[in-house]
């Protein structure tokens, strides 16, 4: 037994190090305190110009900043500390204020990853809301009220094409949430009235009962049901991302959860007032034939369209909330996008009678939403920053009318991202589903820098702890264990950082717990080593069968710990996840450098030679 | 590879018989192949009625406890809203009791919360609100604490917590702990035997139900970090019913004397200096964890450092006494031929 590692397996573990030195490293660099400037709508570009009028307005409040930067259309300045950056923020706000179109000032944070590793994609670890002070939202669609209007504007629709069919029923009424139920006098009509809606609403499971009336039952089909809950996410998670682009927060989160939930991460948000504010508001839509250019003034109104202006009727058509859907096809004729919209069946009997008469006349979509301006005031002398509300009225389609519009009708002679633009803008403006708070979080800026820094020095400390007692208890061993234990943790940093997982306090916990736990892998081989030796066996016997009888047992603990592990990121929620993930990571690569670090170095120190006895 | 290390474990079981093969490696030649321990050897196994009985009562106690005091669940379960603020001198609790009295709110529990500037508002979701007031009550609060005092007041967080996220929680909590507990006895099942999974199950439940006993009894707080926590101990204490385990199996398959009893005692004795090894590095750093780590973790470690201390007593004394409780032999442990008859050295 001569316990000297083949060259190739040296090279794995120099190499696996060396990667996790260099993914690992980014995060020995602080970031720093920036501002950054982006425009509150796509028009809005962020150029050369606007940059140095903010740098300006800096030097001239006697701020240093630095390395200004365009940075995919949006300003980022660097100030030294965060007394200038807020500062700073208050004196960049009024700068953009003054400038034409509107600007958002956001207080972030700028890697200062040096060059050589930016090309090498190697990123800091990011912070959990915990750690860098912010406001977390759980927002909770109701789905279920969307789903028993959709019943309801069913059960008006039926109604009336059952009257215009002139078939005579007893009752239409919903039983059950997703159910409608139609009652008629006799089978014969019956039987005729399920022919004639079967023919009409196909997403409809139709079932016919003779208990009591002849009835028939439509039921939505949970494929349906889905969709229309997906559809509800979706316009919510639009309209959730036009305010909180609003509200100027560098990395904000919008996200879907499960089936009618909505994760809302607003780092750097400190007053979750202002933040609910916003989130609340809702944007509109109303549908206006163009105006005829003999029309009077006092029947027409001027929008704004794409940067035209356009005279509308003052009749509204339609409003927002009888749009029920509004998305992105294609003609199947010409393949060319368009956007579908489907109306209810009020809106349909609207629209038809405005266009009916109007064919070759353009109709027009005015979106409306409210917005907060900070504006200046002088009070008693003084500057002061005031929030005023304002409404935007802009018109997003003007389109010529084909035909008599009804329950569902389309837009086409588009581009396919502006159909995309369309129906997203359609979505967020159609009466979005009601949406309550399921669970908010906020953490103060001062809170998360002091978990940071306690988290620090839990981490160096219960490390150093271990470090002593290792060597103290296994002496050259323990060298060789804690080297490994150093590496478990860069390895596991480098891991972290490339994969993009968020940092969390709980997190930090793992890490530290992971330091704890990661040395029993080498505790479990040496004092296998120290039992073979004690059995009589040779030093370079020992070592080899400590590592080999070891592996098992080290393989079956830590594979039971990750089921547990995995279990724990299945069930937990944010921060939960965070302490899971470092976790299942630490365990994985305590297990290569307890067992494969551990062994390289042993074998660089003792093996292929005569050794008389181990310091262990 | 975990195949490999297996079957060259038992090689070398056989290989005491046939000795021959030794003389290959030179260095090996003074491996004498019977382990002859110079362990000593404790009898761990001759309390185990006294252990049991320990194990039983305590248990029971915290059975009893958790029906009587039930736990003191947070705000992650029972849903409300919590507000911690920082004043800039010393806060009077019962000050900010009455404020929060004259405000009309009820249920409220103000306590300090690390220091005396430190103060924590919670308070259970208001009747008289309805679901949107309630989803504000936290701006509502700190409003009320900023206009009745002079001093600086600011936010250090505020979390709300609706009640069907709460309830929903508990539930997923309390299905992860059981799936967690299904999979490992599946797992041992599989990689042991079933006795040894019954007993790992045994000791993980008794480590939980323990472990949540005394978080009942000193009515500490039980929000989803000690949930987190409490799996952790899971982890960890199967880690080292796990270790003795497998000690137990490899000395059943290898010592051809001796009763279970003596088995056992043999086993427990030789992993005894590494469970105790690593009881303590983990208990390092958990205490590093308890004291450095802030208000906000001191749960999370205190479940942990319970949970440490009494894994480390179940893995010797839960696990093991179930296996003799159970009549584990030599017959459970059987080594199927088909593994051994991979193993080339067999063949000579």
């Amino acid at each position: 037994m001569i316990n000297k590692y083949p060259i190739w397996k040296n090279l794995i573990v120099a190499g696996a190090l060396t990667l996790g030195l260099i993914y690992a490293l980014p995060n020995i660099y602080p970031p720093d305190f920036a501002l950054q400037v982006s425009g509150e709508s796509d028009g809005v570009v962020v150029t050369e110009s606007t940059l140095k009028a903010v740098g300006t307005s800096l030097e001239e409040a006697g701020l240093t900043y630095f390395s200004p930067e365009i940075i995919d259309g949006k300003a980022q300045i660097r100030v030294p500390d965060d007394d200038t950056q807020i500062k700073a923020l208050a004196v960049a706000e009024r700068a953009v204020h003054d400038l034409p179109g509107d600007y958002i000032v956001a207080m972030t944070t700028a890697p200062t990853t040096p060059d050589w590793l930016d090309s090498l994609s190697a990123e800091p670890m990011k912070y959990g809301l915990d750690l860098r002070g912010g406001v977390h939202f759980l927002l909770e669609v109701n789905t279920a009220k969307v789903i028993s209007d959709r019943i309801e504007t069913l059960e008006t629709d039926v109604k009336r094409k059952l009257r215009e069919a002139k078939l005579r029923y007893s009752d239409v009424s919903s039983p059950e949430p997703r159910v409608l139920r139609a009652e008629f006098a006799s089978e014969e009509v019956r039987d005729e009235a399920r022919t004639l809606l079967a023919s009409q609403y196909r997403e409809f499971e139709m079932l016919s009962l003779d208990d009591g009336l002849p009835a028939i039952t439509m039921t939505l089909t949970t494929a349906m049901v889905r969709e229309i809950e997906d559809f509800a996410i979706s316009q919510n998670i639009q309209t959730t991302r036009n305010r909180v682009n609003e509200l100027g927060v560098s990395e904000p989160l919008v996200q879907r959860l499960g089936r009618n939930r909505i994760v809302v991460d607003l780092p750097g948000v400190q007053d979750p007032a202002i933040a609910k504010n916003i989130l609340g508001k809702v944007a509109t839509l109303e549908f206006r034939m163009e105006a005829q250019p003999s029309a009077p003034r006092s029947t027409t109104l001027g929008f704004d369209y794409n940067g035209r202006s356009t005279n509308l009727e003052r009749k509204i058509v339609v409003r927002g909330e009888r749009v029920i859907d509004a998305k992105v096809g294609f003609d199947p004729e010409t393949s060319l996008p368009q956007v579908n919209i489907t109306l209810d069946s009020e809106g349909g009997e609207l629209m038809h009678r405005a266009t009916r008469n109007d064919i070759g006349r353009r109709l027009g979509v005015v979106f409306i939403e409210t917005k907060t301006r900070d504006s200046y005031e002088m009070v008693d002398g003084v500057e002061v920053k005031v929030q005023k509300p304002y409404v935007v009225k802009r018109v997003i389609s003007l389109a010529t009318v084909q035909a008599a519009l009804g329950v569902q009708f389309r837009i086409t002679g588009l581009e396919a991202g502006e159909a995309r633009d369309l129906a997203l803008l359609l979505r967020a403006g159609a009466l979005a589903a009601e949406m309550f708070i399921a669970e908010e979080r906020t953490v103060g800026a001062s809170l998360g820098q002091e978990n940071i820094e306690l988290g620090a020095i839990s981490v160096t400390v219960g490390l150093g702890l271990v470090l002593l007692f290792m060597l103290i208890y296994y002496k050259v061993f323990g060298i060789a264990a804690n080297v490994a234990l150093v590496a478990n943790l860069v390895l596991l940093i480098a891991v972290m950082s490339s994969i993009g997982a968020t940092l969390t306090l709980p997190g930090i916990a793992g890490i530290v717990l992971t330091v704890g736990m990661a040395v029993d892998a080498n505790v479990l081989i040496f004092s296998r080593i120290r039992e073979e030796l004690a059995n009589g066996m040779s030093p370079q016997g020992a070592i080899n069968a400590g590592f080999e009888r070891a592996f098992v047992t080290i393989f079956d603990a830590n594979l039971t710990t990750l089921i547990v592990a995995v279990i724990l990121y299945s069930i937990g929620t944010g921060p939960v996840k965070g302490f899971a993930i470092t976790l299942s990571i630490g365990i994985l690569t305590s297990m290569f450098t307890a067992i494969m670090g551990t062994r390289a170095i042993i074998n660089l120190i003792y093996g292929g030679r005569n050794v008389k006895k181990l310091a262990i | 590879m975990a195949e490999n290390s297996m079957s060259e474990n038992e090689s070398q079981n056989n290989l005491a018989d046939a000795g021959a093969q030794q003389g290959q490696d030179g260095e090996q030649e003074g491996w004498r192949r019977t382990p002859k321990n110079t362990v000593k050897i404790i009898d761990f196994m001759k309390f185990r009625k006294i252990a049991a009985s320990i194990s039983l009562v305590l248990v029971l106690a915290s059975a009893v406890s958790l029906g009587i005091n039930q736990l003191e669940w947070g705000l992650d379960f029972t849903g409300g809203t919590l507000v911690e603020v920082v004043y800039e001198e010393a806060a009077d609790p019962q000050q900010i009791r009455a404020q929060l009295d004259d405000a009309g709110y009820e249920g409220h529990v103000v306590q300090y919360f690390g220091s005396e500037r430190d103060v924590l508002v919670r308070m259970p979701p208001q009747k008289a609100l309805d679901a949107a007031q309630n989803a504000r009550l936290g701006d509502s609060i700190i409003e009320a604490l900023k206009t009745a005092t002079t001093s600086e007041v600011s936010l250090r967080r505020s979390e709300f917590v609706g009640p069907a996220v709460g309830e929903e929680l508990a539930n997923q909590g309390g299905l992860g702990m059981l799936t967690a507990l299904a999979l490992v006895m599946l797992y041992i099942a599989f990689r042991f035997q079933l006795k040894f999974a019954f007993g790992a199950v045994v000791a993980l439940f008794h480590d939980v139900v323990i472990t949540l006993g005394i978080f009942s009894v000193a009515r500490w707080d039980f929000d989803l970090t000690v949930l987190a926590a409490l799996l952790a101990v899971i982890g960890y204490s199967l880690n080292d019913t796990i270790v003795v385990s497998d000690r137990i199996r490899e000395n059943f398959r290898k010592v051809r004397k001796g009763t279970s009893f003596e088995v056992i005692n043999l086993s427990l004795s030789q992993t005894l200096g590494r469970t105790i090894v690593t009881s303590l590095t983990t208990l390092l750093v958990l205490f590093a964890l308890f004291f450095l780590g802030g208000e906000l973790i001191r749960g999370f470690a205190i479940g942990l450092i319970i949970g440490v201390c009494v894994g480390t007593y179940s893995s010797i004394y839960v696990a093991a006494n179930v296996l003799v409780a159970l009549n584990i032999s030599k017959e459970d442990l059987a080594i199927p031929i088909k593994e051994g008859a991979e193993d080339p050295d067999l063949a000579a």
